[in-house]
């Protein structure tokens, strides 16, 4: 198992102040001190606790990634009312006792100081791309994107675009019964599947079809699922998109809310059992980290170190509980360090740091088999799903600036029309294929059949029972006796 | 000498083992001629059952997996684990966390991914935290992924009430759970019937949830050579017939199948031959064989220890409503749990669950025999 030489005892062995002593796992030094990023305690470093690590405002790079320090700031003992906790470390502990708890070494205090319920500063935010699409002059170049990839992220959030704005136009022309765009969160629909890996199992909650697409679920696939068709994967037996594929490593989308978040921890141990070179990676929004499941599946991935990223969409409104209703804390990345799971930051609107942050999370998370958690902040630009018209409880001003300079397919565009390899011609063509394309799509999927009755038994157990088996028996024999009260084109 | 005995009974391995327990029954006076085989008349405490068929899968398999508090270090809450972390080690035995919301979430996204847990709630009261698991994201998974995702976990726990532990520890889950389509619900009594099931039960592919008995797990029951092979499985949606009778049919689970066995001794002496069934099964609910029984006897009696409304015994008389109407010269009596959260002072306890004298005065009353109502049917 890689972790092995990680593998916590049962007596966790903290650092002491005063010996400064180090704790390095020996392969991975190098990556310590060439990585962007600071690991959590166990795992980390200690080039000397001081100087201790200053504040944010010298981190001012916007283009570092900044990783929190998970355990390394113990706050057990003091703490001052100063928002920066980091601070602390630079007083010298006002007594050189220490409690030997279970957990690990505790200096005392004698200040009786409380920390603060929120940071002077908020955590920094990961960005490569500038709102003109212009990259920062000092980003990390060692991740190169090859222009073939980036025309491939860019078609395929146009299509996203595209695709969800004629399905929801279908919605509303009664076609289907029900829609949830992804408005606003294209980037991190397709960049972050950019970064994994195909055989990553994914556990999505339901604004995430982008990573569906970008696997290669096809606009048909998509048509049929929402119509409900006898070719749709899920045989009519779920609302339209709750899209799930087995091929794709795709966990078939659940209404319940943030259920995933756990689930995705039991698949990734199931992997790190396996000793496998892949991960697994959950999506939720900032409503979702409210949930009971979010904080015991983190607290269970922290505590059985296995190889899952904790991707939150921050898009700033849960249906029509805007964050600062939701939770009180710094967002969602501060609360990987009190589960200790190192967390970042990151700008949800650009393609290329959602790209890098998910590539180098899914490095950690399976060679380190650690949780990671990233937070994108980005914005819901679409109502909730088609039986919400959020006008109602937010500004059209507020929606249209997120749909301007921060849409991240604009922003995106920019950057590769920047690098010569998209114009207007290639926009507009494209633009006007795939708006043919799913048009084309709804009306296959309209036209073929429904799933048949016979489907309707099935798979309730693997072996379908007795009971089940005479009751579908009993429904063919009252449609064939009374045709005429059962729609005739729905086959038996 | 095995194989010869085998012969007898008149089949190979894969007997169900009621069949073969009775056969064994009968041919008792042919094996005690072989001494030497002292299998036959072997005890095990439920506990034992139940751990070694732990065991027994978690050798077979190494998908196996077991998941809960105290299931590890503390050898489980009720010792059912006890020895398993020294033999597989921390990854197949995992301590968890305070969140049973956690780890049968958890539970759950391994069977998805391909594991088969064994996830044990100290008691199914707990389960209540996890039940969005058990049902939305277990038991309905199959059919929403139209048979892409099987979820084959086991739930398993003391279930029901215990001795004096009170309201928030003494609820029976069986209909709740048994109302769920897509989840399979056992019901254990003996230690044949524990290791039997919970064999099946790991094996299973859809998601099962297990209800034992906290008072059972001391009990010792015989258990034949054939219930202490590693391949022994009992069939899920089998009631096995305890004791055959003409007069009135006793349907029972868990520890309420004793009482009504002790009942119906007492009913033998006042000369009413009662028939007592232990269900086994509550999903699937055997109907097939408490029909059969109920057109047989033509009188039915359901015994259980939880609360009355939409229980196990609301289930059964409508199923025999539903079939047998015709054969029932009596009204069919429900015999339950008080309709109030479980006290806990023992002699209002006693009060608040059916005692064997409740089992033998209703049993009387749909014989048309006088018996006085007891306090608590109503």
């Amino acid at each position: 198992m890689a972790s092995s030489s990680l593998k916590k005892s049962k007596n966790f062995i903290f650092y002491n102040l005063n010996l400064k002593s180090k704790f390095l796992i020996p392969d991975r030094t190098s990556a310590i001190t060439n990585s962007l990023f600071h690991h959590r305690l166990l795992h980390s470093i200690s080039s000397p606790p001081s100087p201790p690590v200053p504040k944010y405002a010298s981190y001012s790079q916007l283009n570092s990634a900044i990783f929190e320090l998970a355990c390394l700031r113990r706050r057990l003992h003091s703490t001052t009312s100063v928002s920066n906790d980091i601070s602390q470390l630079a007083v010298e502990p006002t007594s050189h006792q220490v409690l030997d708890f279970p957990g690990g070494k505790v200096k005392f205090t004698q200040k009786l100081i409380f920390t603060s319920n929120s940071t002077e500063e908020r955590v920094h935010c990961y960005r490569v791309l500038d709102e003109n699409g212009q990259p920062f002059t000092d980003i990390d170049s060692s991740l190169k994107i090859s222009k073939e990839l980036a025309v491939q992220m860019y078609t395929n959030m146009v299509t996203l675009e595209v695709m969800d704005t004629i399905f929801y136009e279908s919605q509303r022309q009664g076609r289907i019964s029900f829609y949830a765009t992804t408005t606003g969160e294209e980037a991190i629909n397709i960049a972050s599947a950019a970064a994994l890996d195909s055989k990553d199992f994914v556990f999505p909650q339901y604004r995430e079809p982008g990573v569906l697409l970008w696997r290669g679920f096809t606009l048909q696939e998509f048509a049929n699922q929402l119509f409900g068709n006898k070719y749709e994967y899920g045989k009519g037996r779920q609302m339209p998109i709750h899209y799930g594929s087995r091929k794709h490593n795709y966990i078939t989308v659940a209404s319940t809310v943030a259920t995933q978040i756990p689930h995705a921890v039991g698949a990734a141990y199931s992997l790190k059992m396996e000793n496998q070179d892949s991960c697994v990676i959950t999506y939720f929004g900032d409503g979702g980290t409210s949930t009971a499941d979010f904080h015991a599946a983190m607290n269970f991935a922290a505590v059985m170190e296995v190889p899952v990223i904790f991707f939150c969409r921050n898009n700033g409104w849960a249906i029509s509980t805007p964050v600062d209703e939701q939770f009180r804390s710094d967002g969602v990345v501060v609360k990987g360090k009190a589960y200790g799971v190192p967390s970042i930051r990151i700008d949800g609107n650009d393609a290329l740091a959602i790209y890098n942050a998910v590539n180098e999370a899914r490095k950690m998370a399976i060679k380190e088999q650690t949780p990671v958690l990233i937070e994108a902040l980005t914005y819901r630009a679409g109502h909730h799903t088609t039986s919400d018209d959020s006008t109602r409880y937010r500004s059209t001003d507020e929606i249209e600036r997120w749909r301007g300079d921060q849409n991240p397919v604009k922003r995106f565009r920019k950057w590769i029309e920047s690098k010569g390899w998209w114009n207007d011609v290639a926009e507009s063509e494209y633009r006007s294929s795939i708006r043919k394309q799913v048009a084309q799509a709804i009306q296959v999927a309209e036209r073929i059949e429904k799933p048949p009755v016979a489907e309707m038994f099935n798979d309730v157990y693997d072996i379908p029972p007795k009971n089940l088996k005479e009751q579908e028996v009993f429904v063919r024999k009252t449609v064939k006796k009374h045709t005429e009260d059962y729609p005739s084109d729905v086959p038996l | 000498m095995l194989g010869i005995l085998r012969q007898k009974v008149g089949g190979a391995t894969g007997l169900s083992s009621q069949g073969l327990g009775n056969h064994m029954l009968r041919l008792r006076p042919v094996t005690s001629a072989l001494r030497n085989y002292s299998s036959a008349t072997k005890e095990m405490t439920v506990r034992d059952a139940l751990n070694s068929a732990l065991d027994e899968e978690m050798a077979a398999d190494p998908n196996v997996f077991v998941m809960g508090e105290e299931v590890g270090e503390y050898q489980g809450a009720y010792k059912i684990t006890k020895g398993l972390l020294d033999k597989y080690g921390p990854e197949r035995v995992v301590d968890t966390p305070i969140t049973e919301a956690g780890f049968a979430g958890i539970g759950v996204g391994a069977a998805y991914h391909g594991l088969r847990p064994v996830i044990e709630f100290m008691t199914f009261n707990f389960s209540m935290q996890a039940i969005d698991h058990i049902i939305n994201s277990a038991a309905k998974s199959n059919y929403m992924s139209a048979g892409k995702i099987n979820v084959p976990i086991v739930f398993r726990g003391p279930n029901g009430p215990a001795a004096g532990v009170g309201a928030q520890h003494s609820q029976c889950y069986g209909g709740w759970y048994g109302s769920v389509p897509g989840l399979k619900v056992l019901v254990p009594y003996s230690s044949e019937d524990a290791r039997g099931l919970l064999k099946s039960a790991i094996r299973d592919p859809d998601p099962v949830v297990f209800l034992e008995n906290e008072l059972l797990y001391g009990e010792s029951f015989p258990v034949s050579a054939e219930v202490l092979d590693s391949s022994f499985c009992l069939p899920i949606g089998k009631a096995k017939i305890e004791r055959e009778g003409k007069d009135v049919t006793i349907t029972a689970f868990s520890k309420m199948v004793g009482y009504a066995l002790k009942a119906a001794e007492i009913l033998e002496k006042e000369g009413i031959n009662a028939e007592v069934i232990n269900l086994r099964s509550i999903r699937p609910l055997d109907r097939a064989t408490i029909n059969a029984s109920v057109r047989k006897t033509n009188r039915l009696v359901t015994v259980e220890e939880g609360f009355p409304q939409h229980g196990i015994g609301a289930e059964i008389c409508a199923s025999v409503v539903e079939d047998s109407f015709g054969y029932l010269d009596a009204p069919v009596e429900r015999i339950a749990g008080a309709d109030v959260p479980t006290p806990y002072a023992a002699n209002l306890e006693r009060m608040a669950f059916p005692q064997i004298e409740d089992i033998v005065r209703a049993a009387k009353r749909v014989c048309y025999r006088s018996a006085p109502i007891s306090a608590t049917a109503s």
